[in-house]
């Protein structure tokens, strides 16, 4: 017996449209066993997971600034992967941008300076961002150096920058020499936009982009080069596309969504630079962008769906009593089904008894 | 299916969460933010152990909740938040990193208590506490400088921030006052928690000439390599002589247990106040591991000195304090260094050939 | 001449489980499959492996249990990236939250357990040649396991058949296939070959290196893994050399500290990362027509009917 898949003569949208709701619905009964194994009851604790968080607007907030950071890096990496450059070194990205921010803030603190700081503060991250992703681009472009290695290797490097400015020359004079900036000032903060709560400006540019990265790729000629580049590779050099050069743009694109992400996090929920700014965002969005399957609203809609189960877990725990490890385990299992039923858009699969041989040789 | 499969978890999530309440009504919910794993045999497992000291001793009064593997990034106030609107009332934050999120939440809250490991921010509603870990550092550098036949210690640094260079210079200067010309080579590893590469900066250290292992790090890995080559080491934070049975000489115990217990007690008794608790070893905020693997004149040293400290009678810190350009620093504690000089450190004692980084 | 010897120890050690997870990972590659879940497949083995070896005080059993950890989560990889064509980037990065969660699982009940770690060989005679006795005869024998693998791995891939049809695989899977091999199953096998490696690369770390667990004790080591890989640009001869050398800037790294050298400890830390890029942009320019990678790399193959 084997499985065999079929490609499908097309997207089969029908499928496109029930594959996450198959995809839930084991990973509810995987959960459950899960659950009933660890002695906990199945059906409350899919509850706290998945119920809870979305039944008080605290919670609701809470997503939305967690998803930000990922909606933002998971748009521009989708840009990348749609063109088939493999930038897999976002969260240096976005170290580096939460950096180069930081310099304004750090430099401009407690002077006259006015309203144009955040500005300038968001710039100098995007900016920053898209430099440092052009130095795999440019390596694969000009050296034809795999760029998903050398994008990787530049996150470690990223994170002993920032690591030795705030334990070095950018270090909180006040703070007793722990490692952390001393707090941004009003002007360098991302405004918050409701009272009380943590949901701040950064939500609104991240729906910004979701909009831009929509219309660009199905409404504009650059979208259209992306795509095809990504997909037939040889009818676009026939069209005249450069592909090097789509590398190039998509690369930096990318790492300025990173990078505005990096200084928006850190000018914002954070306040001031340290290390540890990042819980992985930059990995966590890659998952993001294939959960949400390339596509700008598919990945909005992942982005708050990963991050209500980062807020379940954390329910989970103190209601529960559920570990950590669990919700890891659950987010794994998750994605494993998530990414399976997506095979079925493309691919009907079978089951099929036949021996080997006869398989071989029908190939 | 699906449909009423949502709803009626919702219905059950809803009755469990409102008979929580009615079940908690007369129990204190603390909570606790662990930076770790609790199985991290260091940092966070001592915290874990006071809390479980906690339960034992009020468990019929109160109920805890901990978050474990919080990173000290944005999540931090997130999850200190969620204990708070999950009706916890005394919350402890024990990592450094969670000082600006702890005050936030704070402030919002102002009928929460908060208490904050190891910095230096307070509010009416938010302590600090920690330990004077340096007096512990001092007595296990006159242990070194007696039972080091080479005359060099090899130090195990995490970050240079402040707590990890008092303890450095609380050990030089405990040892020197046995062997003035004592040496300390000192390896940084960038990380609390990296067996490996803690291992690894053992090994180097034992390799170029130190026979006594410190450590600011987190793991018993170095205990264990010492253990290994037959060589003398000091635990950090927990009891380690498991991995060193012959190796240990003693180990800093952070004991939380005390001090949550006395916490939970004011609170209950609603005689709490926001304070600032930088407790020694007078106040039992750590212990030392008993001496082993040392004989009986160095283990009445050691005794003898514990006592001083734990006295006042002796103070690590007792000016003058000679750096390591030959200048006295400035003493602004009248006899002994100021706390806050203490808290801030940011310079080598004399005798310590090392540069510090990020200066 | 003693604290040379001393480093090239630690050095061997500390290179050990990046070359075997590497080694594992090269076979992958080099049958066309990019596993980004080494770290998670590591985690598992180094989880299992203590535990099994815990529970039956035996180092071998410890080591095996690791290895069948790593090839059960590979398993899963193959399932979804061979079975149902799912992209490999996405299921590796899901791969190793996977595996950090169930490390924790499963090593929670192991906390604070020791054992005694794989002994040190000892040949007498041999191992007390002055200077190279010691190196070559007397580290614990995971040391030179992984170095046999190595060369085992290098006389499969370029001495025999097998090895022919692998790289063949790798490189143009639609000829392979229209050749009549069975890519699919090739690949799978070259998948669990990689994920045991990266098991048993785990299990060293808490059977030989530290003799206990501690969740998240891997600390990166599969991430190096990978990038060693395309260090040495899918050769095994160079993967040695990069695991070492990797390993030697690491260890030399702590020396120059423990030695009194003024670098930035951050600068330190950050140079084996540079070195790679560094040395990956020279080897890609070295060589005309860019990337050396096989050619299938990372690719989804669906056999047509």
């Amino acid at each position: 017996m084997q499985l065999v898949l079929e490609k499908r003569a097309e997207r089969s949208r029908t499928i496109a449209l029930i594959s996450p709701l198959i995809a839930i619905g084991l990973t509810l009964v995987t959960m459950s066993v899960l659950f009933a194994v660890l002695g906990k009851n199945p059906i409350t604790a899919l509850g706290v997971y998945f119920i809870a968080p979305l039944t008080d607007s605290y919670s609701l907030q809470e997503i939305a600034v967690k998803a930000t950071p990922l909606v933002m890096i998971a748009i521009g990496l989708s840009l990348c992967y749609l063109a088939n450059a493999w930038n897999i070194g976002a969260e240096g990205q976005f170290l580096i941008g939460a950096v180069a921010g930081s310099w304004i803030a750090v430099k401009t603190q407690g002077t006259e300076a006015g309203h144009w700081v955040l500005p300038a503060m968001l710039v100098a991250g995007a900016v920053a961002g898209a430099l440092y992703a052009l130095i795999p681009a440019l390596c694969r472009v000009k050296f034809g150096a795999s760029e998903i290695l050398t994008s990787l290797m530049l996150v470690y490097v990223a994170d002993l920058i920032l690591d030795y400015l705030v334990r070095g020359p950018w270090r909180d004079p006040a703070g007793f020499n722990f490692p952390t900036t001393a707090e941004f000032d009003p002007v360098a903060t991302v405004p918050v936009l409701i009272e009380g709560g943590r949901l701040h400006l950064g939500s609104i540019i991240a729906l910004v982009v979701v909009a831009c990265a929509f219309v660009l790729l199905d409404r504009t000629i650059k979208g259209f080069e992306i795509r095809v580049v990504g997909v037939a590779p040889r009818a676009a050099r026939f069209g005249g596309f450069n592909s090097n050069q789509l590398v190039l743009l998509t690369f930096a694109v990318s790492g300025a969504l990173a990078g505005l992400a990096g200084i928006i996090e850190v000018a914002g929920p954070i306040g001031h630079l340290q290390p540890g700014i990042s819980p992985g965002y930059g990995f966590t969005a890659i998952i993001v962008a294939f959960l949400g399957r390339l596509n700008p609203v598919g990945i909005l809609i992942a982005g708050l769906f990963l991050a209500l189960t980062f807020i379940g877990g954390e329910q989970a725990q103190i209601t529960m009593k559920i570990p950590l490890d669990v919700t890891k385990v659950f987010q794994g299992i998750l994605l494993f089904y998530v990414l399976a039923c997506d095979s079925l858009i493309l691919y009907r699969f079978k089951l099929v008894f036949a021996s080997r041989q006869v398989q071989s040789g029908a190939g | 299916m699906m449909k009423r499969l949502l709803s009626a978890a919702a219905a059950l999530v809803l009755a469990g969460s409102i008979a929580g309440v009615a079940h908690a009504a007369d129990k204190l919910k603390v909570g606790f933010i662990y930076l770790g794993p609790i199985g991290d045999l260091g940092w966070t497992y001592q915290h874990e152990l006071g809390r479980q000291a906690l339960v034992k001793e009020l468990g019929d009064k109160i109920e805890t909740t901990y978050l474990e593997n919080v990173p000290e990034g944005p999540d931090s106030e997130r999850a200190i938040e969620q204990l708070v609107r999950a009706g916890n009332k005394l919350i402890f934050t024990t990592s450094f990193g969670y000082m600006d999120p702890t005050l936030k939440v704070a402030k919002k809250y102002p009928n929460v208590h908060f208490e904050h490991s190891t910095g230096y921010k307070r509010d009416k509603n938010m302590s600090t506490y920690s330990g004077r870990w340096y007096q512990g550092r001092y007595i296990q550098g006159q242990i070194a400088a007696k039972m080091s036949k080479a005359g060099v210690l090899g130090y195990i640094g995490s970050f240079p921030i402040p707590e990890v260079i008092s303890g450095i210079n609380a050990t030089m200067l405990g040892a020197q006052s046995v062997n003035p010309n004592i040496k300390v080579k000192i390896i940084w590893v960038n990380t609390w928690f990296d067996p490996g590469k803690e291992a690894d900066a053992a090994k180097a250290l034992l390799d170029q000439g130190a026979d006594i292992i410190m450590q600011h790090t987190d793991s018993p890995a170095a205990m264990q390599v010492a253990a290994e080559r037959g060589k003398l080491a000091f635990g950090q934070d927990s009891e380690m002589i498991k991995f060193g049975p012959k190796a240990q000489l003693t180990s800093i115990l952070d004991t939380w247990g005390p001090y949550y217990i006395a916490r939970v007690k004011a609170e209950l008794d609603g005689t709490w106040k926001s304070e600032d608790t930088w407790g020694g070893l007078d106040s039992k905020m750590f212990e030392m591991a008993p001496y082993t693997n040392m004989p009986d004149d160095v283990k009445k040293m050691a005794e003898e000195t514990q006592a001083a400290i734990t006295a006042g009678k002796l103070h690590p810190f007792k000016c003058p304090v000679v750096g390591q350009d030959g200048k006295e620093v400035e003493c602004k504690g009248g006899a002994n260094l100021a706390d806050g000089q203490i808290l801030g450190m940011n310079f080598y004692v004399k005798g310590v050939d090392d540069k510090l980084p990020g200066k | 001449m003693v604290l040379v010897e001393a480093i090239i120890l630690s050095v061997l050690a500390a290179s050990t489980p990046l070359l075997l997870a590497a080694t594992g990972e090269l076979v992958t590659e080099r049958a066309g499959v990019l596993n980004l879940g080494v770290e998670g497949m590591m985690i598992v083995g180094a989880a299992c492996g203590f535990g099994a070896a815990w529970l039956s005080g035996s180092i071998i059993v410890g080591a095996l249990c690791g290895i069948i950890a790593g090839m059960l989560l590979s398993l899963i990889f193959a399932f979804m990236t061979l079975g149902l064509a799912v992209n490999q980037v996405a299921t590796g990065l899901a791969l190793t939250i996977l595996g950090i969660g169930l490390s924790g699982l499963i090593g929670a009940r192991f906390v604070g357990e020791r054992i005694t770690t794989a002994p040190h060989l000892y040949i007498p005679g041999l191992s007390d040649i002055p200077l190279v006795g010691r190196i070559l005869f007397g580290e614990d024998a995971f040391v030179y396991l992984s170095l046999a693998l190595i060369v085992a791995v290098w006389w499969f891939l370029y001495r025999t058949r097998a090895g022919l049809v692998l790289r063949a695989c790798g490189d143009n899977h639609v000829s392979a296939h229209a050749l009549g091999y069975p890519v699919l199953r090739i690949r799978m096998l070259a998948v669990l070959f990689g994920g045991g490696c990266a098991g048993l690369a785990g299990a060293y770390l808490p059977l030989a290196y530290t003799p206990f667990f501690i969740p998240g004790m891997t600390a990166g080591r599969g991430w190096i893994a990978l990038a060693l890989v395309v260090f040495a640009s899918w050769r095994p001869g160079r993967l040695v050399i990069g695991a070492y050398l990797f390993g030697a800037v690491t260890i030399l790294q702590l020396h120059a500290q423990g030695a009194g050298v003024g670098i930035p400890s951050q600068f330190m830390s950050a140079l084996p990362y540079l070195a790679t890029v560094i040395v990956l942009v020279l080897l890609s320019r070295a060589r005309t027509g860019g990337s050396t990678a096989p050619a299938a790399l990372g690719t989804v193959f669906v056999p047509d009917r």
